[in-house]
Order: structure tokens, then C-alpha cells, then sequence
């Protein structure tokens, strides 16, 4: 009699769980991993919760992994293991070591597969050469885009007699040494850290290569040519400069970085990226005036455009289709161009699209005092179309070079070695790096 | 008659040693054998296959220039803090041994450095020696710019130094004072009835007494010096400025998870395990032979 009764309920139970299934349904999880932390990392946690509350279907798990290379290796670890997110950040430099790994969907693929229809000649055409294939094909959905800038105390412009901002490095160079003779302790801030801004990005704006084939687009045996152009020039004026005490060392080894030495008003100048934007407005002490411009050229050089910064999203192998419906449908919300417009205005990134730039500018977004002057990023990445030079760099195990390059900045300027020798055997590294990237490789193609 | 113990059940050794085995395999041979195999090959860092090369990527190391800079730096490294921390360490277990004032409080004291996890202790020195910011930076107000680990290779890795040998003062500490009171105090009352100072008896009769110790805690030293600086370095420097505080343990680590180059970081872990084994080696063969025990 009781166990009639047991065995009845747990049919009924039974019967009626099924019975209500598809109306409970849980919604399909997939992780998001990324490299971003702090406030950047609080905006990511809002962005997912905007989407989750958007729709019933999907729920996005976001995981922050701290910084950029730690989220590339536990990327890489996790892949190995068959426990990757669905979707991970990675950083400009890890592009190359991405597109070969075989381990990712192509954006494009992704989203036409699932039925969305993106419109990819909308992006900007320097942003989307970065994280495209050489025939044009797109991979990774851009995300965080950003590009370097230089950024001015105008209060310290005007003190020296300066109007407007400064576009040559030689009329840097003159109101740094007027700031200098004004008693300004640190005309320029300078961080080696950052070879991103002082010499990827120089390379750029002047239509300089940086290896061979096209920076790399057009093969892996591509070769180090920095000693060889306008960078040797560059690299002596910063040394000249640093020796003359313009431009003064504020990193993380002193104990300030130069954003924050710019932002409390004891350096008057200081390069960095667009993305910094929203933190020096936050940081900056009352009463500081202070523009951001695009970085300064040479005399007499045409200026070409700067490279995108960031990272992009990259969808791995290895899930179910539910999950990559998904992922889809979040690329799909990140291009809506309401989210778009939230996700510049909060963090300073640019927004990578023409009607979403438009937009911002039909809005009088850029006129307001808080964005004012971040159009010029969009300016500065748009100067011209990309060039050879200037639609990205594809070589492998990038990071390693940026790294060198750090170390070689820092090797001329603290201790005196030779420029010219310097870049040298920056190439000579260089050259070493890829060709290991080349062996390790050896079967692949490049897509 | 068998004179040594013996189980009579083949099984139960095994059984017994079964636990300790079983970690030992899974922490160390598994990812030893892993990084040997890696070592001969070109891995691909996502796993998408790789291709034997033999002994390419150890010729390629040792045909790098900055990696024997590494060597020389970590070996520089290692005599620097294994003679800093154990002489620091041996001048306080001495005076604690000799029962002065509170020695029961210092004691306690000397030994909580070595309690500190070295990431810890990387970021609470960085700001103390921050040339700007820093408690040692404050010299820089009286003679600017004489402090500077930012630009100054050799200061940066005098700094690391420092604080290591800190780090390691508390371990060895422990076991000199242990083996300072394993003296019979006969021995050393005898000496001072002979007219013996303080510092001749240290010499003469302690220092003998615990040659034992001292050899064990010169190998330990030199290992951990060797491998455990990671922590320090990477807080501290990340083996800035210009590659000044690299040492071998922390470019295996750049290389490998920065660079995604793993064959050559496990090439260089091979290398690193070797010397370490061969540490251990002259402590197990030639030290314990002839170091007199008592």
C-alpha cells in the first residue's frame, strides 16, 4: 500500500517535471573570459548583466583574468585541457599566435551560420585589418579599440607661450625645454613600459615598417627592419631628450606611472592610450587643464594612420551549438548601436563602427567637456587608408618583440648604449623570435 | 640470521609507501617527463601538434648569449644570498644561544620572516625602496638621485638580494640555534677557562661542532636561491631594468608563458633541474663523507 502510494507520487512528480521542462528551461550558460580588471572590469560585469536581462535564452558567465597575458595563457591552459570559455579577449599582440592555433571559429562564419547579418565593411577599415586574414577575411569580433595618443597640460601650454597643442616632435621638443626653463620639475612624462605608444605607434604614423612582407601579412619569413628606418632617428631624440631631463622616467619601478604623475599635475606631457582618456578625468586633481591630441610627427612627414589597440574576441573551438547561438547573440548585442555608444562613453575605448562614430557625433557626444577631444582617435586611426605599414602587425610571439623593445629602450637610455647598435640586435632578437614562431609553425600556412 | 628488518608481507612496503609514491608521480615525474619530451620538440602552444628536433633547442640556449648572462646572474645571485642570509642568520644564533636579556622573545622574533609568502614580502619592499616614494627613497632627498633601482641594473638586483636573504634568515636561524645547543656546554665553558674570548670559541670550537649544519644549510640555500626568487623578481622588477635581475628561474617562466615559447622554457627547466640534482648530489656523496659528525 505505501510503496503504491511512494511509487505513484514519484510518477506524478516524475510526469509533471517533464511535463513543465520547456517553460523552465534554464537558460544555455557560456563563459566569457577576459584581461581587464578594476573599473574596466566593473563595466564588463554591467555589460553582461544588460545582456542577460536582455533576452531569456542565454546567460553569459564573465570571468576576469586579471590582465591580458594571464587571460592568454589560462586561455591556452584551459584549450589544452578541453575547459575553454566559449569566448576569450586577446590582446593586439596575440593576434598571429591566435590565427594559426586552429583553434578558433571566424567571426563571420559564426554569425552567418546563426543567422545575423553584420554589415563588416561598417567597421572601421583600419581596425578591421588588424584582426583580419590577408585576403580581407575577418576573424575576431573587435572589442576594446583604442590607439595612442599624446596628451598636454594646457595650463603649462599657455605659461610657455604655446597656442593650441603641439603636432611636430620638434615643437614638443621646444615647449618641453620652455616648461623646463618655466621651473615644470617633469616636462614629459616617459614610460619604457609603454613601446606600444613610442615606438609601434611612431612606426605607424610614418608609414614605417617594422619587419618585412608587410609587417608579416605576407609571411612568416618576414625579417626585423627597425634598425634600417626613421625609429633609429627617434629613439637618439629620446635619448637627447631623457639626458636633457625633459623627459623624465614615471613608471611603476619609481613608485608613479606617468598617467598619474600627468594627472596630478607634476608632468605637463605624456603619451598614452585613448583609453586613458576616462582615467585622467577621473584622476585629474582639481583645476588641471589638460587636451589630448593625436602623436606628433616628424617635420615634414605626412602623417598616416595609427594602429588599433586593444584587444578583440576571439570564439574557440570545442562547444556545443547552443553555446556558439549564444556567443552569436552576444556579438550581435555588443553591435547594437545603443551598447556601442554606452560602452565609449563609460570606458573611453572608441566606437569601432562609422554609423556608430556618426552617431556620437549627430548625438553631440563629442562637444560635451568629459569626451571632448576623443574624436581625435577616430581621426588619428582614419588619417588614411592602411597601408602596407599600417593595417597591423602579424608577427609571431609579438609580445616576446614588445618585450625586447622595452628592454631596448631602456638599455639606451639608462645605459648608454649606442642607438644604432641598440636596434641592432633589437632586430637580431627579433629576427630570432620569429624564426623559432616560423619552425614551430613549420607546416602552416598564413591565413 | 638476517639482522635488518624485514616485512614478511611482500605487498605491505608497497602498500605503505603507496601515498607518498603516488605524489611524487603525479607532481614531479608526470611534469618532468612532459618537460623532457617538450625539450626535443617544437611544441605548438595551443596543442595543434609538434615536431622532434633533438638537440636544437639546447644548442639554441646555449648558443644565446643572454642566456648565460642569466647563468652567471643566478650563480652571482645564489653565493650573495646564501652568504648574506646564513652569516646573518649564524651572528643572531649565536648571540640568542648565548642567553643574553630576552632571548626567549627574540627567538620567536627571528624566525616570523620566514613565516612571509615572497610575493608578500616582493610588494611590501617595493615600496619601501620605490626611489621616489619609497622609505629608501628618502635618502634620494639628500643626495639626489643616488638611489634609483629603476634605471641602476646593479641596484635593482642588490635589491633583490636583500630580500632575499631576508626571506631566509628565519630558516636558517632555526637550525643553527638547534645545532649551537646540541654543543655540550662543557666544551665551551672548558674553552673559556682557558682564556678563550667569545669570538675565538665561536671559531674554533662551535664552528667545527656544527660544520653538519652548516653544509646542509649551504646546499638547501644554494637550491632555494636558485628556484625560489621567482616570487621576489616577479613583484619586485620582472627581471627590469633591461633584463638586470633576470635570473634563470624567470626566464624559463618569460619565455614560456609570456613568450608561449615552451620548448624552449622546458629545455631550460631541464637544464635548471640538472643542476639542482647535482646540488643535491654533492650534499647526499661528497659533504656527508667528509663532514665530521659527532
Amino acid at each position: 500500500m505505501t510503496r503504491n502510494w511512494l511509487l505513484n507520487a514519484a510518477f506524478t512528480v516524475g510526469a509533471l517535471a517533464l511535463a513543465t521542462a520547456p517553460a523552465l528551461a534554464a537558460p544555455t550558460k557560456f563563459d566569457f573570459w577576459y584581461g581587464l580588471s578594476g573599473d574596466l572590469s566593473e563595466r564588463i560585469q554591467d555589460m553582461c548583466k544588460d545582456f542577460n536581462a536582455s533576452q531569456a535564452d542565454y546567460e553569459i558567465v564573465c570571468t576576469s583574468q586579471n590582465d591580458y597575458d594571464t587571460n592568454l595563457q589560462n586561455t591556452i591552459a584551459a584549450y589544452r585541457a578541453n575547459k575553454q570559455p566559449t569566448i576569450s579577449q586577446i590582446f593586439d599582440a596575440g593576434t598571429l599566435d591566435l590565427m594559426l592555433s586552429q583553434a578558433y571559429l571566424p567571426i563571420g562564419q559564426l554569425m552567418t551560420e546563426n543567422g545575423y547579418d553584420i554589415d563588416w565593411s561598417n567597421y572601421f577599415s583600419g581596425i578591421a585589418s588588424y584582426y583580419s586574414t590577408s585576403k580581407g577575411e575577418l576573424l575576431s569580433m573587435p572589442f576594446n579599440s583604442s590607439t595612442a595618443m599624446i596628451y598636454y597640460n594646457t595650463d603649462a601650454l599657455t605659461k610657455v607661450g604655446f597656442e593650441g597643442l603641439p603636432t611636430t616632435w620638434s615643437q614638443v621638443e621646444d615647449v618641453a625645454r620652455k616648461m623646463k626653463a618655466a621651473g615644470y620639475d617633469c616636462p614629459i612624462g616617459f614610460d619604457p613600459a609603454g613601446a606600444w605608444q613610442w615606438f609601434e605607434q611612431f612606426e605607424a604614423v610614418h608609414n614605417q615598417p617594422i619587419a618585412t612582407h608587410g609587417n608579416g601579412f605576407d609571411g612568416l619569413d618576414a625579417e626585423m627592419v627597425v634598425g634600417k628606418g626613421k625609429f633609429v632617428q627617434q629613439l637618439t631624440w629620446l635619448k637627447a631628450m631623457y639626458d636633457e631631463g625633459l623627459l623624465v622616467l614615471k613608471s611603476k619601478d619609481t613608485g608613479e606611472v606617468d598617467q598619474d604623475a600627468f594627472a596630478a599635475g607634476k608632468c605637463q606631457i605624456f603619451s598614452g592610450s585613448i583609453a586613458g582618456h576616462g582615467s585622467v578625468t577621473a584622476k585629474a586633481i582639481p583645476d588641471l587643464h589638460w587636451d589630448v591630441a593625436m602623436l606628433p610627427t616628424l617635420d615634414g612627414v605626412t602623417r598616416t594612420n595609427s594602429l588599433v589597440g586593444g584587444a578583440s574576441l576571439w570564439t574557440l573551438k570545442g562547444k556545443t551549438p547552443e553555446e556558439y547561438k549564444g556567443a552569436a547573440a552576444f556579438y550581435n548585442f555588443l553591435a547594437t548601436p545603443k551598447q556601442a555608444e554606452w560602452w565609449s562613453t563609460v570606458t573611453g575605448y572608441i566606437p569601432v563602427t562609422n554609423t556608430g562614430f556618426e552617431a556620437m557625433k549627430a548625438n553631440g557626444f563629442y562637444d560635451k567637456a568629459p569626451y571632448a577631444g576623443r574624436q581625435r582617435a577616430i581621426e588619428s586611426l582614419t588619417a588614411t587608408p592602411p597601408t602596407e605599414n599600417t593595417r597591423g602587425i602579424r608577427l609571431g610571439n609579438y609580445a616576446s618583440i614588445r618585450a625586447e623593445m622595452v628592454k631596448t629602450i631602456q638599455n639606451v637610455l639608462f645605459n648608454n648604449v649606442p642607438v644604432q647598435q641598440a636596434l641592432d640586435e633589437f632586430d637580431a632578437k627579433g629576427n630570432d623570435i620569429l624564426r623559432r614562431f616560423q619552425a614551430t609553425y613549420k607546416d602552416a600556412v598564413l591565413p | 640470521m638476517e639482522r635488518r628488518a624485514y616485512y614478511r608481507n611482500k605487498g605491505l612496503p608497497w602498500l605503505l609507501i603507496a601515498p607518498q609514491l603516488l605524489l611524487v608521480l603525479v607532481f614531479f615525474y608526470w611534469p618532468t617527463s612532459q618537460a623532457l619530451y617538450w625539450a626535443f620538440t617544437l611544441e605548438q602552444p595551443w596543442g595543434g601538434g609538434n615536431t622532434w628536433v633533438g638537440w636544437d633547442n639546447f644548442l639554441s640556449i646555449f648558443h644565446d648569449k643572454e642566456y648565460w648572462g642569466t647563468v652567471v646572474r643566478s650563480a652571482f645571485y645564489a653565493c650573495c644570498t646564501t652568504a648574506l642570509s646564513m652569516f646573518m642568520a649564524l651572528t643572531l644564533a649565536v648571540f640568542v644561544d648565548r642567553s643574553l636579556k630576552g632571548t626567549r622573545a627574540f627567538q620567536s622574533v627571528y624566525v616570523w620572516p620566514y613565516a612571509i609568502a615572497a610575493p608578500a614580502a616582493g610588494v611590501a619592499f617595493r615600496f619601501m625602496f620605490a626611489p621616489e616614494a619609497g622609505l629608501i627613497g628618502a635618502i634620494n632627498d639628500i643626495w639626489p638621485g643616488i638611489w634609483n633601482p629603476a634605471i641602476n641594473g646593479y641596484q635593482a638586483l642588490g635589491m633583490i638580494i636583500v630580500c632575499h636573504s631576508w626571506l631566509g634568515i628565519g630558516y636558517n636561524f632555526i637550525f643553527f640555534l638547534a645545532a649551537l645547543q646540541m654543543i655540550p656546554r662543557s666544551i665551551s665553558e672548558a674553552g673559556a677557562m682557558d682564556g678563550a674570548r667569545p669570538v675565538r670559541r665561536m671559531l674554533d670550537l662551535q664552528l667545527p661542532l656544527i660544520a653538519p649544519t652548516v653544509f646542509f644549510l649551504l646546499i638547501i640555500n644554494l637550491i632555494s636561491s636558485f628556484t625560489d626568487s621567482f616570487g621576489l623578481i616577479d613583484t619586485m622588477t620582472e627581471g627590469g631594468p633591461f633584463g638586470s635581475t633576470e635570473v634563470m628561474v624567470y626566464k624559463i617562466y618569460f619565455d614560456g608563458f609570456k613568450g608561449l615559447d615552451y620548448s624552449g622554457a622546458a629545455a631550460q627547466s631541464i637544464i635548471l633541474m640538472l643542476l639542482v640534482v647535482a646540488l643535491t648530489f654533492v650534499q647526499f656523496k661528497w659533504v656527508e663523507k667528509r663532514v665530521h659528525y659527532n
